[in-house]
């Protein structure tokens, strides 16, 4: 057991949080949030050229060689900042699920890319019905030719809009539910019947809900084994509760220093309301929940390579569940601490309330994964 | 980074694990997994066993006669100690007054004392709290005043745990009534509990159970060699022991062993009709533990190995967080035990009723987990109160 980055990784944060503390002020990120995308186009140059696009992925691959070990730690110091670019969608989700499933020809063809800052992804796999059922697909796919076609739609896919290629789960035989059948597609954003319909989502980042008719995918396209999708899917999100909760922290980290600061100079009753007890036991119980979050992270990122399957699915639960409490209650008592102020537009915690309010609902909630764990025991 | 386990500290887990099943004498692990607290005696007789063994100093260094373990070793040995469940190794002795003489005593002090306290030959007390200092401890009133070579002692002590077995007791007495600041005229006494002028009173918790005491001073002489550390600079010994006392008191196995215990009894009690086990909220509730247990885990492992590194030294603010959350814990699993057992859970289970009826464990069971539910509303109490460990996380995380 150890809990210290090393040197290398010390590095690696110090230098995301130089960048990030020079171009990412709350003034300059309404600035990238009213660029077309969304997000700022010359920022994700500069994750980029930092390496950061390629952060997980071996060398060989034109990546920086690191593991889930370093995506928290950036991913930690994104959540100070509330980063909008697609990093998530693309480094983390996409990038798991080629890591993980890829041909080699699609290795190369891809992880490059994406280091260099020329390839987005999206991970389009939840559907309308599923909620965070993983297994409930029923967008299909059917042989046709020296491919599949594929016909079905996928909701609230993060990313979905401004990404060149979508990795699209669909079921290539079984019923809806069964865990065999379950086949993951590339698919070219511009094919012929992919539609897209992208809205904003709470936190002010982008997603689509995406339908598919008749879109033909040749078999190279095809990520993994076919029917074996489910491996990988779980894969992915693994890999995206992993590095959202790291997010997560960060995220806690930046609204509890918020609230810790306006509670000194907040003055009322002649005094900063933090000299107040009842304030100061609210700030702690914060600390508390941000670190016992940030024990809940780490478990999520060192759980990643753990072999024992039900093992894993186990600890990924439990961060699951302990995190999104952790950020509930943060988000929550850092508007109530900041009084009128912390429900306006114009300041940044709601902001900040709003992402960890998605998060959430990302790969799952708390409610989901504590009916996991209530049904697992014996 | 690396949250795993190394082979080494799995191959010790299983060492501990395995030593501790096999030398568990068989009536004191069957009384304790019914939920009873251990007796005295059980206490004596298995810290001696873990003595022989090298294990009950457990946090002290090889040099004066503990194993020399890593903090995560620590930690391993107690939760399995724990989840066992066995007696609890006497924390006057072993994470107080040991690592107390350790660091601030005289060679003479730790020979005399540190074996003995090692094998329980002499039981410890702690002489801290006062009817008019609890939470604040520093406004503490016990006077000892130097009279050639010794102290004569007077005042009093409140809420003193086991100090009707004690041999010894460890006080924090005031030598300087007139210091600038109140924590500087504080000196910290080795008392024998046997000295004329000491008087033991129980104080019933509203367990039933003997535990506290009010303990009594009065012209107590106490000889010059028995005080650790300088004259008036008690209030530094007594931090550092409040700090090594933080790194124990999560007490996490006993919350999974309690966890485990009440997952045991729902299979056996009924809910509608249908064995409790197959309750979802009962379920969800379980399960809600195990989160908080998980997460609480790793904090723990996040502050023990910092001290480690740290070289020991002050005591992380994150061990409030260990005391707090902790303690939660702690008594929310009792709950969970006391609603469990439901009706079964009011009967006091007394000698009478034992004597009366044929052998009913589910009535022992239900009755020792309100026991235990009522002993430890004192957990958020202790040991400075969930209150105060907010305020020093105030002060010491939060700079307010």
């Amino acid at each position: 057991m150890d809990f210290d980055p090393s040197d290398d990784q010390r590095l690696l944060v110090e230098s995301v949080t130089r960048l990030l503390a020079d171009n990412y002020g709350f003034a300059q990120r309404k600035t990238y949030l009213a660029q077309p995308e969304g997000y700022s186009t010359a920022m994700w140059s500069k994750f980029a050229e930092l390496g950061l696009l390629g952060l997980p992925f071996p060398e060989a691959y034109g990546g920086f060689g690191g593991g889930a070990q370093e995506v928290m730690l950036v991913m930690q110091a994104f959540g100070r900042v509330l980063v909008l670019e697609p990093f998530l969608a693309t480094v983390v989700l996409g990038g798991t699920a080629i890591q993980t499933a890829g041909s080699d020809a699609q290795k190369q063809a891809l992880l490059p890319a994406i280091a260099e800052g020329a390839l987005k992804l999206a991970f389009a796999h939840g559907e309308r019905q599923a909620r965070y059922d993983l297994t409930d697909v029923v967008t299909s796919a059917k042989r046709s030719g020296a491919g599949w076609m594929l016909d079905g739609s996928k909701t609230v896919v993060s990313q979905g809009e401004a990404a060149d290629k979508s990795i699209v789960s669909a079921r290539t035989s079984g019923d809806r539910y069964d865990e065999d059948g379950i086949t993951l597609f590339l698919v070219d954003a511009k094919s012929q019947g992919v539609a897209r319909r992208g809205y904003l989502t709470r936190d002010e980042t982008r997603a689509a809900d995406v339908s598919l008719s008749n879109v033909f995918v040749a078999d190279g396209d095809v990520l993994g084994e076919v029917g074996k999708g489910l491996a990988i899917i779980e894969k992915v999100v693994e890999a995206g509760i992993a590095a959202t909760s790291a997010e997560m922290v960060g995220a806690m980290e930046a609204m509890n220093e918020m609230t810790l600061e306006y509670s000194k100079t907040r003055v009322q009753f002649g005094q900063p309301i933090g000299s107040y007890q009842v304030v100061q036991h609210r700030l702690a119980d914060m600390f508390m929940a941000q670190e016992q979050g940030r024990s809940m992270a780490m478990l999520a990122t060192m759980s990643a390579e753990n072999a024992d399957d039900a093992e894993r699915r186990h600890d990924f639960a439990l961060a699951k569940v302990g995190i999104g409490q952790a950020g509930r209650y943060v988000s929550q008592s850092a508007v109530q601490m900041h009084g009128g102020i912390g429900m306006t537009e114009e300041y940044a915690v709601g902001h900040y309330f709003r992402r960890c309010m998605v998060i959430e609902r990302l790969f799952g909630d708390p409610a989901y994964y504590l009916q996991r764990l209530a049904n697992e025991i014996v | 980074m690396d949250l795993r386990f190394t082979p080494e500290e799995i191959a010790f887990r299983q060492e501990v694990r395995a030593f501790i099943g096999e030398n568990l004498p068989a009536d004191i692990h069957a009384k304790m997994k019914l939920g009873h607290g251990p007796s005295k005696e059980d206490t004596v007789r298995w810290q001696r066993i873990l003595n022989a063994k090298g294990w009950a100093a457990m946090s002290w260094g090889k040099e004066n006669g503990g194993p020399g373990w890593t903090a995560i070793q620590k930690m391993i040995f107690l939760e399995e100690n724990q989840m066992a469940p066995a007696p609890e190794l006497s924390s006057f002795n072993i994470t107080m007054i040991g690592p107390v003489l350790i660091q601030f005593g005289t060679e003479e002090q730790k020979k005399r004392f540190l074996p003995r306290a090692a094998n329980l030959d002499d039981w410890w007390c702690q002489g801290f709290s006062e009817p008019g200092a609890g939470s604040d401890l520093a406004s503490l009133k016990t006077a000892a005043k130097l009279e050639g070579d010794h102290y004569v002692v007077n005042g009093q002590k409140i809420w003193t745990s086991t100090a009707h077995h004690a041999d010894w007791c460890f006080a924090l007495v005031r030598t300087n009534p007139n210091a600038r600041k109140r924590q500087e005229g504080i000196s910290f006494l080795l008392i024998d509990m046997k000295t004329p002028g000491i008087t033991v009173r129980p104080i019933i918790s509203i367990d039933g159970s003997h535990h506290l005491n009010e303990v009594f001073f009065d012209d107590v002489k106490v000889p010059v060699n028995l005080r650790v550390y300088e004259e008036n600079k008690g209030w530094d010994v007594a931090k550092f022991l409040l700090g090594n006392e933080r790194t124990g008191i999560a007490r996490l196995g006993k919350s999974r062993e309690r966890v485990n215990a009440s997952v045991d009894l729902a299979h056996k009690v009924n809910m509608n009709g249908r064995p409790l086990i197959e309750d979802g909220v009962f379920r969800q509730r379980v399960a809600q533990l195990q989160v908080d247990m998980k997460a609480l885990e790793i904090t723990q492992y996040r502050v023990v190995s910092a001290h480690d590194k740290a070289g020991g030294g002050r005591p992380d603010p994150l061990s409030s967080v260990l005391k707090v959350k902790g303690t939660e814990l702690l008594q929310a699993t009792t709950e969970l035990a006391v609603d469990v057992a439901g009706p079964m859970a009011t009967p006091m289970w007394a000698e009478e009723l034992a004597a009366m009826n044929e052998p009913d464990e589910l009535m022992e069971a239900g009755s020792a987990s309100t026991g235990s539910y009522l002993f430890l509303r004192a957990a958020s109490i202790y040991g400075g109160t969930n209150e105060i460990q907010k305020n020093i996380l105030t002060k010491a995380v939060l700079g307010l």
